[in-house]
């Protein structure tokens, strides 16, 4: 199969980008979409241009490494996949496919198709953990946790942090993500004891990085290649103003004066 | 609280809007009466109670107030949405989503200039700003709402800025519950329908009233 690409080129974070058009031809419509892009940079190589740049790295859905938003979707055309689940032979031959980096004041982009999404990591940093002391293993039966709860946390522990939510979202905000990381924690025994802590911490920093608010459009959702629902908004929502609300004055701490 | 978080913005906008949300009822309510054929006296009655009612009297600097909150909050908040993404998509945006949640500024500007243009018109009457037309003795919210219907051209308007209206609230009920953290598997399903029916009821409602008087008096 045949196909023109449309692609973002950008040298460096300074640099001015623009589009650039590509053709490959030959492309077996069973071949991944980084196949695909594989040939067309070994294509570059031989011709003497710079290959592409694009992040990838499992190559099987579950890193959360790989971008790219193609044909206006981020991870493309099909639901549920990251663009290494992608096969060409999702497009028809022919195509046009236009390739651009993940856009978001909060996602800098470094090179070509490739963005600094560290920001979401430094959203981890804020909140996103369950301090523990190590020690010895915990029997595995020693704190309960109901099945439903159990499920749920699970569900929402499947974001893999790929940063879809913040590309599909017309505002750039991050709230899926975060929505997902502070009710996968907060419905743990394990985890709610920081609960309040950490879902104000971790807004505090997500508004600090850039991000945009929700508006409730829900692309973050329908774009998502693990399917975290929105529902985890509305538990993030709730989780901060409860915390906002109900925060305690402060006490003097009694270790001080020791 | 931290109120400038994006959070606690969007849930102030959101109460706002939802109390908002109850006052048009009540309006539409009063308005439906003008179809009374009783030569305005039932509006009339109702205005009166309207102005002179001291709960009513409270709530009405209140709905001032919820109005200003909603708009100023709903600039801010688009203008930080906005600002999230100065470099945009040469291709745009095609994920599976509801149409009308990415122009809630746009039908919410409509609403506005429909806003203004009304409190020009009958706050104006209010504080004596306006002088009756030629001929007209009793110069009161009746006749004035009598003479701005027999305009076709206002008329269209009128109904024009209701169906945006409609556009917003079909978003905005569900949307509002969801930003104050109240999402439940039964009921989400259930309010969704619920806030498309009252967006569906306040549009036809408002609009049956030029339809009736301009189009098929
Ligand atoms: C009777 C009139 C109005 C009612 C009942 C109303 C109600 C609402 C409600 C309930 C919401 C949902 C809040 C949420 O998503 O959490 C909303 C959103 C919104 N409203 Fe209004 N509104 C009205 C007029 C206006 C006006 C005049 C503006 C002027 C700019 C406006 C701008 C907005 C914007 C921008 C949003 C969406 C904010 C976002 O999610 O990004 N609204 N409205
Ligand atoms: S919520 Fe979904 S789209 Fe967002 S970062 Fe996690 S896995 Fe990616
Ligand atoms: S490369 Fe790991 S998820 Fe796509």
């Amino acid at each position: 199969m045949n196909y023109t690409l449309r692609i973002w080129r950008q040298e460096n974070a300074e640099a001015k980008g623009s589009m650039v058009t590509y053709k490959v031809s030959g492309i077996s419509p069973d071949s991944s979409f980084f196949e695909m892009l594989d040939i067309l940079n070994q294509q570059l190589i031989e011709g003497g241009q710079e290959p592409v740049s694009f992040d990838h790295d499992c190559r099987e859905g579950i890193c959360g490494t790989c971008s790219l938003y193609i044909n206006g979707r981020p991870h493309g055309p099909v639901k549920g996949v990251t663009t290494c689940q992608l096969h060409m032979r999702s497009f028809k031959d022919g195509d046009t496919i236009t390739i651009e980096p993940w856009r978001a004041k909060a996602f800098p982009v470094i090179r070509d198709l490739i963005v600094d999404r560290s920001a979401l990591d430094r959203i981890i940093q804020a909140g996103g953990y369950v301090s523990i002391n190590t020690g010895g293993v915990p029997d595995a039966n020693s704190i309960p946790v109901p099945k439903e709860q159990s499920d749920d946390a699970f569900d929402a522990a499947a974001c893999i942090g790929c940063g879809a939510c913040v590309a599909a979202c017309a505002n750039a905000a991050a709230m899926l993500f975060i929505g997902a990381k502070v009710s996968h924690l907060a419905l743990l025994p394990q985890g709610e004891i920081e609960a309040e802590h950490r879902v104000m911490k971790m807004v505090e920093c997500m508004d600090g990085l850039g991000f945009g608010g929700c508006s409730n459009t829900y692309a973050c959702e329908a774009e998502c290649p693990k399917g975290i629902s929105v529902t985890n908004i509305a538990i993030l929502n709730r989780g901060f103003l409860t915390a906002s609300l109900m925060k305690q004055k402060e006490k003097p701490s009694k270790g001080d004066s020791l | 609280m931290p109120l400038n978080s994006s959070i606690a913005r969007k849930s102030l906008m959101a109460l706002a809007g939802l109390f908002l949300a109850v006052f048009l009822p009540v309006h539409l309510g009063v308005n439906l009466l003008l179809l009374a054929q009783d030569g305005g006296r039932s509006f009339s009655v109702a205005a009166e109670f309207m102005a002179t009612n001291p709960l009513i009297r409270i709530a009405e600097p209140v709905l001032f107030l919820g109005f200003l909150l909603h708009i100023l909050y709903g600039l801010m908040v688009s203008g930080a949405n906005r600002a999230a993404r100065p470099v945009g998509y040469q291709r745009p945006n095609s994920s599976d989503t509801s149409l009308l949640s990415k122009y809630m500024f746009h039908t919410g500007l409509v609403v506005l200039v429909f806003l203004a243009l009304h409190l020009a018109d009958f706050w104006m009457l209010k504080v004596g700003l306006v002088a009756p037309p030629e001929g007209i003795d009793r110069h009161d919210f009746y006749s004035r709402a009598l003479i701005l219907f027999q305009s076709p051209w206002y008329s269209s308007f009128y109904i024009a800025s209701f169906l945006f209206l409609g556009f917003h609230l079909n978003h905005a009920i569900q949307s509002a519950f969801q930003t104050l953290g109240v999402n439940h598997s039964r009921y989400t399903p259930l309010l969704k329908i619920a806030g498309s029916v009252y967006a569906v009821i306040m549009t036809a409602g408002f609009s049956l009233i030029p339809l009736r008087l301009a189009f098929f008096p």
